[in-house]
């Protein structure tokens, strides 16, 4: 018998959602007020600045002053790159995790998970010292493979739950019709992991967008994505917080845009397999 | 036939040489306005040399860990590195920087002002050439001071600054007496409580390297400081630096600002200042002890040793902190935005004698001395830092005790304690002790 919920319960409830929406979101919501404004008016009380003058001022700045192209395209082939890889490496990992388990699987994938615990600062100087043998400092390329590294265990941790979720039977009945672990892997597995690995990449683009760290430390001019954009325009000397909220918005509206799109799978991709 | 395959030879290594020769340089920088002034005008050095720039601009303290990450483990990132007075003589005395010490004759190496060329030199070499130099001194209202039935004098004492803070003080109005740096970290609040900690006799070191917080100087510093801001303070001062003091000095809610002198030509702006016509200069505070607590630093270019453009990188910081940029500057954007506190040249030129914070910008440079900071004998190079590679970890670590006393997290004393324990230990593990 369905539970009946009260209309007191509803109204609250809604209330409540809304009001933890409106908290996380009002951080954004104020950068992009905050970028409509002059460098005067953006320091003023909140009031004040809701009733001054609204401008592109900052924009044009911004547009003026950077390379911002530059920036976005560092930034989609570092995203998408990362995540790419990352899929492709995590795919048979996942595979071999959920399908031919064996006593150490879960410890694997602990110890996978808690490197995500080590702090970036303290590998800096061996990555940084390797990227230098290698000739990859501030390249595309590097970033590529150390976004990539730094995602893996959430790309497999995720996979891993949606390929558990695939009854095995299917992928034993594959291999007695003569499939190939290429073919069962390429034909069988994945078409039917699709939403599951949508969600991933999906996740995987937004925190490797995201990532300011390794990408401030690893580039000069070069591949500089958007974090390092944003990280220009913050000055211990002077005012720069409508310049700031402009780039950041310039920075973060792409990524918004495409989580607004997908939100369904991302919701999906984040809730799946949590409730049994 | 050979006579023509000789000429498209010379030709091409006479093209291939020109190429070769035209450089692409990255250069590390923050983003302050003059270096993004700078950055507007590349195309005059790009059209004087043919050499090309591309700029890498970051927030001070990302930009030091980036650079300082990439000068340790010989990167070679950067072509030209923005970096201060505290890092370029440790820089380069481990050997980490090129030398500039074959600067064209045209440069005009002894025009840059002795305290700069000083403080960015080790063992006599200059390491780094200053783009823009600034110490600090007291921004203050003159309606407000004039309200409150007083006078600033040209040099005024610490004793005098309490007091007019505390008159010009109108809390129903939202107007605090003084606005001064609280924020944790060894380049905000502490740069600021280490230099007028100078004034008051007090010292991060003695000659044998040990702490001296517990001291009696220190201790009249900080509850001075603390009693005064209390007072005459805005709320929340223990988390206010440079830019939270140039917001609330701007829109009139300060009465007497002490900062860098560089945010002179901030608060006289109209565009963003709603105080601009209304502000007056005077030199940092003393506490009749012979020393003033005003700093000093510059912003400097340097060139990483290991370079493979150091010809090119010498040519670009000839351009950037030579007369002819100031000149260009001037000629472009007015003589209140060219690059202050470098050249000695700039404060005998009849124009920028005009602007209102000329002088005192330049008596407050001339006043301020590295090597002498303190009242009592220091080991150390430096007035709001000790130019040793382990005081920014320190200084960091200090300040935080101080901001968590500005807050009445805990007391002054016990601030001290803390502050006194943390940096003997630190000296200890360092090896100075």
């Amino acid at each position: 018998m369905a539970r009946t919920v009260s209309t007191r319960r509803k109204t609250l409830t809604t209330i409540a959602a809304w009001t933890i929406g409106i908290v996380i979101f009002f951080p954004i919501l104020w950068i992009i007020v905050l970028s409509f404004k002059t460098e005067g008016d953006a320091i003023k009380t909140p009031l004040e600045v809701l009733t001054s003058l609204w401008t592109f001022e900052s924009y044009a700045v911004v547009q003026e002053r950077s390379d911002y192209f530059k920036h976005f395209t560092n930034s989609v082939i570092i995203a998408l790159g990362s995540t790419l890889l990352g899929v492709l490496v995590a795919v048979p990992a996942a595979w071999s995790m959920a399908f031919v388990p064996s006593p150490r699987t879960r410890g694997i994938l602990m110890w996978m998970l808690s490197t995500k615990m080590l702090p970036a600062v303290g590998v800096l100087y061996p990555i940084y010292l390797l990227f230098i043998q290698l000739g990859i400092l501030d390249s595309r390329i590097g970033l590529v493979v150390v976004l990539m590294l730094i995602n893996l265990p959430i790309i497999v941790w995720m996979l891993y739950t949606y390929f558990r979720e695939i009854p095995g039977e299917i992928l034993e009945a594959a291999r007695m019709d003569g499939a190939t672990l290429r073919a069962e892997l390429l034909y069988v597995l994945t078409p039917m992991a699709i939403p599951g690995i949508a969600s991933t990449v999906l996740l995987n683009v937004i925190l490797a967008w995201n990532e300011a760290f390794w990408t401030l430390n690893l580039t000069a001019a070069k591949a500089a994505p958007l974090t390092a954009f944003i990280a220009s325009y913050s000055s211990p000397e002077g005012l720069f917080y409508a310049k700031l909220s402009a780039a950041s918005v310039m920075a973060i509206a792409p990524i918004l845009i495409m989580g607004w799109f997908s939100q369904k799978q991302l919701v999906r991709g984040l809730t799946f397999g949590a409730v049994k | 036939m050979r006579m023509k395959k000789i000429i498209c030879t010379v030709a091409a290594t006479f093209l291939a040489s020109g190429v070769a020769n035209a450089d692409t340089l990255t250069i590390a920088t923050v983003n302050n306005g003059d270096m993004i002034r700078m950055q507007g005008l590349t195309d005059d050095f790009t059209a004087k040399t043919g050499h090309s720039v591309e700029w890498v601009t970051l927030e001070e303290n990302v930009l030091r860990q980036r650079v300082t990450t990439d000068i340790t483990t010989k990167g070679g990132a950067f072509d030209i590195m923005t970096i201060g007075m505290y890092e370029t003589p440790i820089w380069g005395k481990n050997g980490w920087l090129v030398p500039l010490d074959d600067l064209s004759a045209g440069y005009d190496v002894g025009d840059i002002l002795p305290a700069m060329a000083g403080g960015l030199s080790y063992d006599g070499t200059l390491f780094a050439a200053p783009f823009y130099g600034e110490s600090s001194m007291i921004m203050y209202r003159t309606d407000l001071m004039e309200k409150a039935g007083m006078s600033m004098p040209e040099a005024p004492s610490w004793s005098f600054i309490a007091k007019a803070a505390r008159e010009m003080t109108d809390r129903d109005n939202d107007i605090n007496g003084i606005c001064l740096r609280g924020k944790a970290g060894w380049g905000e609040g502490g740069a600021f409580i280490t230099a007028m900690s100078n004034s008051f006799g007090a010292r991060w070191f003695d000659e044998n390297w040990d702490a001296q917080f517990d001291t009696r100087e220190w201790s009249d510093t900080l509850n001075f400081y603390v009693n005064m801001m209390n007072d005459a303070g805005p709320a929340g001062y223990a988390t206010n630096g440079f830019n939270e003091n140039l917001s609330l000095f701007q829109q009139g809610k300060c009465g007497m600002w002490i900062d860098a002198t560089v945010a002179a030509s901030f608060v006289t702006n109209p565009k963003d200042s709603t105080v601009a016509d209304k502000v007056g200069f005077a030199l940092a505070p003393d506490n009749g002890m012979g020393v003033r607590s005003n700093w000093l630093w510059a912003w400097a270019l340097a060139i990483p040793a290991g370079t493979q453009k150091e010809d090119a990188a010498k040519q670009f910081i000839e351009w950037a902190t030579s007369n002819g940029y100031i000149e260009l500057v001037a000629a472009k954007e007015g003589w209140a935005n060219v690059p202050p506190g470098a050249r000695t040249s700039l404060y005998e030129n009849a124009n920028y004698k005009d602007i209102p914070f000329a002088k005192m910008t330049l008596d407050s440079i001339l006043s301020a001395d590295p090597n002498n900071s303190t009242v009592d004998p220091s080991p150390y190079v430096g007035i709001q830092f000790a130019a040793i590679p382990e005081f920014a970890g320190i200084a960091t670590e200090v300040s935080q005790e101080f901001s968590a006393a500005y807050a009445g997290q805990q007391s002054v004393e016990e601030a001290l304690a803390k502050a006194q324990a943390l940096t003997n230990d630190a000296m200890e593990a360092a090896g100075y002790r």
